[in-house]
This record gives C-alpha cells, sequence and structure tokens, in this order.
C-alpha cells in the first residue's frame, strides 16, 4: 500500500466580499476554490500549477487551515484536519510547514537568525539544546552556524529563502507546502534553491506541495503535476505526461505561451495564443470554467461541467472532449505560427 | 555605423550615496539599429534598467552620467533639459512592467492617447481623437471607440499594458524601450502582448530595447542579445548564437541555472552579484566564476569579438578549449 500524506477531497473556498459605493452596498462571493481533489504520498512532489486568480495558493493555505475551508475534506495521514480545534491544529503543525515566495517579508527583521529557527521549538516546547539543532540545520540548508547570529538584512534574497527553508524544518516536518518559493530570486540564485528542495527530499524523505506559476520549474521539481484554472482542475498527471502528451485544451495553451530559451525551437514551433483574460472568479462562466477562451469548446461545455475523470491510467483531465495524447490542439484548430493581434471578445 | 538609431557610447551612470558611490553603469557601448529588437537581458543589480532609464532621461537629479547617447544622431547627455524634452517626447518612447506608473486614473484612456498626439503633432483635436482609436485598435484592444471612453482601472492588465503601448507609440518614436512589459502578466496574456510588441516592430519598424531577466522571452523574440552583469555588458551578438554557443562564462551560468526538461541536477552560479560600491577589480564575475584566474583580477575587461559574436573575458580561448577537450 503506498503512504499516502495528504488526501484532499471536494474543497470548496468562497469568499463574501462586501463592499459599498455609496450608500449601495454589494455582496459578491468570490468563488476562489469550486471542488478540488488530491493527493499526495510519502517523499513526493505534486506541483500545483495555474496562473493569478487560479486558487492555487488558496488551496495551499485551506490544507493548513491559515485559510478555513468552506466546504470539503483535508486528511493528513488518516485524521481529518478541517474538523480539529485550535490546540489538536497547533499539535499537528509540526509535522505541516509552509515556505512563502517573498523571503523578505516572511522573516522577522528584529530577530537573529537563530531565535528565527529556533523559535517553533519554544512554541512547541522542545526542550533541547536549541544552539544544537540550530547550527544543524543552517549547515543542512548550506548556511553556517555562525550565521545564527545574525540578522535577516545581513543576507541575499536566496540565503533568506534558505533562512525560511530551515525554519519550516526546526520541527522535522513530514510535508512542506512550497508557495512560490523561487519566483522572487534570480535564475542563478533559484537553482541552488531548487537543488537544496531536491537534497532535503532525498535525505529526509518529505512531501512537497509546490505551488508555483513557473512551468519550467514546476517540472524540474514534480513527480505528479495539477493545473488548475479558475478555481478548478483542469488535468492531474505525472509529471511527464502532462509535459509531453497533455490532453486538456488548457493545459496545451499554457504549455504553448511558455517561451523556451531558444531561438531555434521558438522561430519553428506552433503556438496557441488564447484570446481575453482570465474571467472573474466572482462571476466564473457556467459548465467547463475554460470554455470562454477554449478554441474547441462546443454546447455541452456551456450545459455542463466536466468532471475530473481518470481518461488514460493515471492521468485525469476534466474536459469533454479530451484531445489524444500526442494530438497538438495548434494543429486541430489551425493555428499557424505567424503573427497576429487576437483581439480580446 | 550609420544606421543607428541609438547609439551609446562608453555610458557611465552612478548614484552618490552616504555610503560612497554606486557605480551603476561602468562604461557600455552599443547601438541599436531600425527595426531592430534587441534584448537586454541582466540579474537584479546588473544595470539594464539604469542603463535606458538614462536614454529617457528618468534618473534623479543626483545621478551622474558621462559618456555619450545619440538618438536619430541627436547628442542628449550634457544639453539644456528643454531641448532633451523634445527629442525624449517624440523619438523616444518606454512601456513600463506595471502600466499604472503612466496611466493617469482619473483621465479617459483615449484621452489620455489623444494628449500625447497632441503634444508632439500638429493635428486637430478630432484628428487626434480619430488617430488615438486607431491606436488602440493597433494594439489589440477590442471596440476601440467604446474603450477609449473607460477608464484605466476598468481595464484589465493585460489591456492596460496595451493601452500604455498604444501611448508609447502614438509619435511613431524612432526607438520604444520596454522595460519587463511582460513580468507582471500571466503566461498566456505575456503570449498576447509579446505579439503585440513583434508586430510594432514589422509595422512600424521601431527600434526596440527589450530589458528583461526571462531568457525565453529573449529567445522568442529578440533578433540580437546583449547579456549585462555589475553594470557591464558581458556577451553580444545574434540571439541564436548566445542561446546555442555562448562564450562568456557568466551567459554560460546563466543558461545552466534553467531547469531543462530532462529533470537533472541545476548547476547553479556560485555566490551572489557584487556590492556595486566596492565592485570586485578586474572582471566583476570572477568571485563567482569557475574559470576564473589572477589575470581577471587585472583590467576591466572589454568586449572583444570572438567569433561570431563579443565577449568580454580575457580568458575565453583557454576556457572554450577547456570545454572542448
Amino acid at each position: 500500500m503506498t503512504d499516502r500524506v495528504l488526501e484532499v477531497t471536494d474543497l470548496f473556498k468562497l469568499f463574501e466580499v462586501r463592499r459599498s459605493i455609496g450608500r449601495r452596498v454589494m455582496h459578491y462571493t468570490v468563488h476562489a476554490v469550486s471542488g478540488v481533489s488530491f493527493h499526495i504520498d510519502a517523499g513526493e512532489t505534486l506541483g500545483l500549477v495555474g496562473e493569478s486568480g487560479s486558487g492555487k495558493s488558496t488551496v495551499g493555505r485551506c490544507v493548513l487551515r491559515l485559510l478555513e475551508p468552506t466546504f470539503g475534506s483535508v486528511q493528513y495521514r488518516g485524521t481529518e484536519l478541517t474538523t480539529l480545534d485550535r490546540e489538536e491544529m497547533r499539535a499537528l503543525r509540526s509535522e505541516l510547514q509552509i515556505v512563502f515566495q517573498d523571503p523578505y517579508a516572511s522573516l522577522d527583521p528584529r530577530m537573529t537568525v537563530g531565535a528565527t529557527i529556533a523559535e517553533p521549538l519554544e512554541i512547541h516546547g522542545v526542550k533541547s539544546d536549541h544552539k544544537a539543532i540550530v547550527a544543524e540545520l543552517l549547515d543542512r540548508v548550506g548556511l553556517s552556524p555562525e550565521h545564527a547570529k545574525r540578522f535577516p538584512h545581513e543576507f541575499s534574497g536566496g540565503q533568506r529563502q534558505r533562512i525560511g527553508i530551515a525554519r519550516a524544518l526546526t520541527l522535522n516536518p513530514s510535508l512542506i507546502i512550497l508557495d512560490e518559493p523561487v519566483s522572487a530570486l534570480d535564475v542563478s540564485i533559484q537553482a541552488g534553491i531548487l537543488n537544496l528542495l531536491d537534497d532535503l527530499q532525498q535525505e529526509i524523505g518529505l512531501s512537497y506541495l509546490f505551488i508555483a506559476h513557473d512551468l519550467s520549474v514546476v517540472r524540474h521539481i514534480s513527480d505528479r503535476i495539477a493545473v488548475m484554472y479558475l478555481g478548478r482542475l483542469m488535468e492531474v498527471g505525472d509529471s511527464e505526461e502532462i509535459y509531453e502528451r497533455s490532453i486538456h485544451p488548457y493545459t496545451q495553451s499554457l504549455l504553448s505561451a511558455v517561451p523556451v530559451p531558444n531561438p531555434e525551437v521558438e522561430r519553428t514551433r506552433h503556438r496557441i495564443v488564447l484570446e481575453g483574460d482570465l474571467p472573474s472568479p466572482v462571476n466564473p462562466p457556467s459548465g467547463c470554467r475554460f470554455r470562454t477562451r477554449c478554441p474547441i469548446a462546443f454546447e455541452r461545455c456551456v450545459d455542463e461541467v466536466p468532471e475530473l475523470r481518470e481518461v488514460h491510467p493515471n492521468h485525469w483531465a476534466a474536459c469533454h472532449a479530451p484531445l489524444m495524447p500526442g494530438q497538438n490542439l495548434a494543429d486541430l484548430v489551425g493555428v499557424e505560427n505567424d503573427l497576429r493581434i487576437r483581439p480580446n471578445q | 555605423m550609420s544606421d543607428a538609431v541609438l547609439s551609446v557610447r562608453d555610458l557611465r551612470v552612478s548614484f552618490p550615496t552616504e555610503d560612497g558611490e554606486v557605480q551603476a553603469v561602468r562604461g557600455i557601448s552599443f547601438d541599436i539599429a531600425e527595426h531592430e529588437l534587441m534584448g537586454i537581458v541582466g540579474e537584479s543589480g546588473s544595470g539594464k534598467s539604469v542603463t535606458f532609464l538614462a536614454v529617457m532621461g528618468l534618473l534623479p537629479k543626483q545621478a551622474k552620467i558621462t559618456g555619450s547617447i545619440k538618438v536619430a544622431g541627436q547628442e542628449l547627455v550634457g544639453i539644456p533639459d528643454k531641448t532633451v524634452r523634445k527629442v525624449r517626447g517624440k523619438k523616444v518612447a518606454m512601456i513600463f512592467q506595471d502600466p499604472l506608473t503612466a496611466l493617469n486614473p482619473v483621465h479617459r484612456v483615449g484621452k489620455q492617447v489623444e494628449e500625447m498626439i497632441l503634444a508632439h503633432q500638429d493635428v486637430s483635436d478630432r484628428e487626434a481623437t480619430t488617430k488615438a482609436i486607431e491606436l488602440l485598435e493597433m494594439v489589440g484592444i477590442p471596440q476601440p471607440a467604446t474603450r477609449a471612453r473607460q477608464y484605466p482601472h476598468e481595464f484589465s492588465g493585460g489591456m492596460r499594458q496595451r493601452a500604455m503601448i498604444a501611448m508609447a507609440i502614438a509619435n511613431d518614436p524612432d526607438i520604444l524601450i520596454a522595460d519587463e512589459p511582460t513580468t507582471a502578466l500571466d503566461t498566456t496574456v505575456q503570449a498576447q502582448i509579446l505579439e503585440v510588441i513583434q508586430s510594432i516592430q514589422h509595422e512600424l519598424g521601431a527600434a526596440i530595447a527589450f530589458i528583461t531577466h526571462d531568457l525565453g522571452v529573449v529567445a522568442r523574440i529578440a533578433d540580437r542579445v546583449q547579456v549585462m552583469y555589475a553594470g557591464r555588458i558581458a556577451e553580444r551578438g545574434e540571439a541564436q548564437d548566445i542561446f546555442i554557443r555562448p562564450t562568456h562564462p557568466y551567459t554560460k551560468g546563466l543558461l545552466n541555472s534553467l531547469p531543462d526538461s530532462q529533470g537533472s541536477r541545476l548547476i547553479p552560479i556560485p555566490g551572489s552579484p557584487p556590492n556595486m560600491l566596492r565592485p570586485p577589480s578586474g572582471c566583476a564575475f570572477r568571485v563567482r566564476c569557475v574559470h576564473a584566474a589572477e589575470v581577471c583580477a587585472g583590467e576591466l575587461p572589454d568586449l572583444r569579438p570572438y567569433g561570431v559574436v563579443e565577449t568580454a573575458c580575457v580568458r575565453v580561448d583557454e576556457i572554450i578549449a577547456e570545454m572542448v577537450l
């Protein structure tokens, strides 16, 4: 049997927003996450990919209950998290950690690095040699023990992200949620952080939920990938499968929109340029949420929400007319590799 | 070169601070020709934005600028502000990462484009209105006549970017400077804006300087690429040469840092960019370079031809030989 660390089932998160314009008070409901299900096994990395407004970060926060899910189940090693009280949740927090995007905002500027890393030990009342633990953690993330006495402003962005990771490791977690952990960093620095995350996973058998918008980074680090669009999962499968044989029109469009650092490839490849912008999560489209921008949408896509189903073994897609593996959406809709300005309808 | 629209020679920019002088740009020279899209690549602090803010005249007063910046033959360094403003508004235009810095929130979008036209062209108000709508259509804004009467907050991020581009090209500039124009946009919207910029290059024949840290974007749209590090140009050449056969260790380091599809272990560049208050002597990259030798600490390396590209590495012959062996 596989060792299942996290099982999320039918997760919903709605935000009620009140806005007053003059005397009129308007109520909105933002459908941030609408029925998302996935799992993560021990030692596995699941990449959660999506554009802004897709709800990917909200999912991460709901898993840790930094945001309360509106509906749905989050199970950590068989324990339902959504019904735990504060004390029970706090006890479990040692096993579930999060690393944020901005290493400048997530560290307290007035605390030494050592104090920041040791803080979770204080909170959880761990009685052991804090100094030794801090030294070991700093060493583990590629910093040196004497860095413990310094303050965050003395470090570069990449070093700060290492400190953030060290802090997440303090209580020996088994699952770390990484929310855009490298997107604020320059590429030459980003590579070092990705290597560190790889090493830590090998050494301690950590599981990661890796949330990001950068598809090449996600591909590099993930075993499996879940693609989100406007609050729903579009496609889930093994990394290689998603990148080489994606069957959802959104996944193919997204991959096709990412520029590859090779001018020869760029000059010759067929590209799908999606029209328009992401619709508002306040008033999401009926049926399939991607249908307003999908080049092959048809009537059923308006009327009926496509369920996420296992189209091929371990390859799931939420589409009424998924593509065949290897079939290219660009060929299907006859897109040329030419220059057009697509109007926004 | 006579057909250079933008010609920069030995440009140096520094900022006095309490701790000393920050040397942001340390003697760079380059040309950009008509119809050419030059990608300017570099990480944060490389001086890529400062270089072009100097071209635009948008640096703070205390910035010390020396060298020469010529736009269509007209010198811009060391001449009266009034003359400079005339040249810049008409001949050079710039678009930014955040379109809200360029758009006025309390004026209708169409009006703002019209004002750009009226400031530099001798046309009637009505002609300006018509031209503004044409420009909005040209950058792919649907129902341009209706959209022209809306305010910036009614536009999405991608639409605002298009509106800012319309303003920038309103006076048919000789050179368009694009500073990370797609960095804040989602992948699918970025693809749309890149197409708009490419079509401007083709249809208007403008020279474009495209500043970005995203190597994929550069590979997609640039004719030539200039890689900057610590206020200097490390390497320059045709895009395909730079990407396929980089010669400078920094360019190689950048490309090696990118995750590839094989999932093989990444090769980061060790260390971090230098403090520009006290940049290292000689080649600034030497402190992070795996190929560095004693000679690198000597003179500041200049850009010299090497095969089909130009590279600023004194050890380039030995390094390439080592790679082949």
